[in-house]
């Protein structure tokens, strides 16, 4: 399934960097008929009453679209460690960054806009 | 003392070593330049993460605060057209993927072509975008002086929008923070309609640098740190869709 070009570049002990990854049109392929198929799937599930459970299965449904994107068509799965950790650590900070406003807007004022 | 005999052994023949065009000399290997580039593109990504993040939180937070009026807002927003722009832009993404994988196979007109595709995609987004706009202006949802909450106060005064939702009507003071719900919707949408109109620029520059050869002789940096751009764009919109036009369909 995966073909990897060498640079023709020393590969000694030591070096960290790896060589390039090349994701074949197949992966491509597969990876955008499952964004579509769940594109369907959101709208979808939006015409069906689910209370409180319509926006997280929106959001859910999104989370997984932005998780195949990001591992296949921006190719983290197959990149260094490097990039997996400041993909993290973004996704994590993004986090906070919700989590803590949140938990001082609840705190505050909720209710007495 | 550590340090000096660190650096000595094996510098004669490290400071020149064969190297092609496009690397930069103070790289080791190609790799290293590659991974190099990866990393700061990543980092510049998280900067725009942490940017619509603060967006996304205020709409969180509005969302709940004005519950009635950002359900109500919603309503206006076309499914249609949403679900049909976030089909081509995944298309684009798609496209653009293939744009990688041309240049790393070195395929000339492949990377052209999926080039174009991928700049037409993007101009038949904001085409669309641009229909819903206009709609937007037409019916006075434009936040500032000529905002009109009529809409929401006479649900029915809106024939289109009230036979498909039965929306009941408003009292004013929440009615009027239906203006905060097309403020966030056109700060979002707006933001991202404008990395879009970014990258159709940088993609223009990049078909006319492709038909050159410029991306298929190895060196494909540009084309992937461009790639991750597109499709971090596209990210967004998968988020903003749902978010602005599908969850509140029910919610009354």
């Amino acid at each position: 399934m995966s073909e990897h070009i060498e640079h023709g570049t020393q590969h000694g002990a030591g070096h960290t960097e790896h060589e390039h990854h090349v994701t074949p049109p197949i992966v491509y392929l597969v990876i955008f008929g499952c964004l579509l198929v769940l594109t369907g799937a959101t709208v979808g599930a939006s015409y069906i009453e689910m209370g409180v459970f319509n926006p997280i299965v929106a959001i859910l449904i999104g989370v997984v679209k932005a998780t195949l994107v990001i591992l296949f068509f921006m190719g983290v799965k197959y990149s260094t460690r490097l990039t997996k950790l400041t993909v993290g650590a973004g996704l994590f900070t993004f986090l906070v960054l919700i989590g803590m406003t949140l938990s001082d807007y609840i705190s505050r004022a909720w209710g007495r806009w | 003392m550590s340090d000096s005999t660190a650096i000595a052994p094996g510098a004669p023949e490290a400071a020149h070593h064969d190297h092609p065009p496009y690397q930069r000399h103070h790289f080791e290997t190609v790799e290293q330049q590659a991974d190099a580039t990866n990393f700061a593109m990543w980092l510049f990504l998280l900067t725009e993460i942490m940017f619509f993040g603060g967006l996304f939180t205020a709409y969180l937070i509005y969302r709940n605060w004005y519950y009635p009026a950002f359900v109500e807002a919603s309503h206006q927003l076309n499914i249609f057209w949403g679900t049909a722009n976030t089909a081509v832009l995944i298309s684009s993404s798609f496209t653009m993927a293939m744009g990688v994988w041309c240049a790393e196979t070195r395929r000339r007109s492949g990377l052209v072509l999926c080039l174009v595709l991928t700049f037409l995609l993007g101009l038949v987004f904001l085409g669309i975008k641009s229909i819903e706009y206009s709609e937007k202006i037409e019916k006075h949802h434009v936040p500032g002086f000529h905002y009109s909450v009529s809409a929401f106060i006479d649900p029915q005064s809106d024939p289109e929008i009230y036979k498909e939702y039965h929306d009941k009507p408003m009292p004013l003071d929440m009615a009027r923070h239906t203006e905060l719900y097309f403020f966030l919707y056109f700060a979002m949408t707006g933001m991202h309609a404008l990395h879009m109109i970014i990258g159709i620029a940088i993609l223009g520059f990049m078909i006319f640098k492709a038909r050159a050869g410029a991306y298929t002789a190895g060196h494909v940096t540009f084309v992937e740190n461009f790639g991750l751009y597109w499709h971090f764009v596209d990210i967004v919109w998968i988020f903003l869709f749902p978010l602005l036009y599908l969850i509140s369909r029910h919610a009354n």
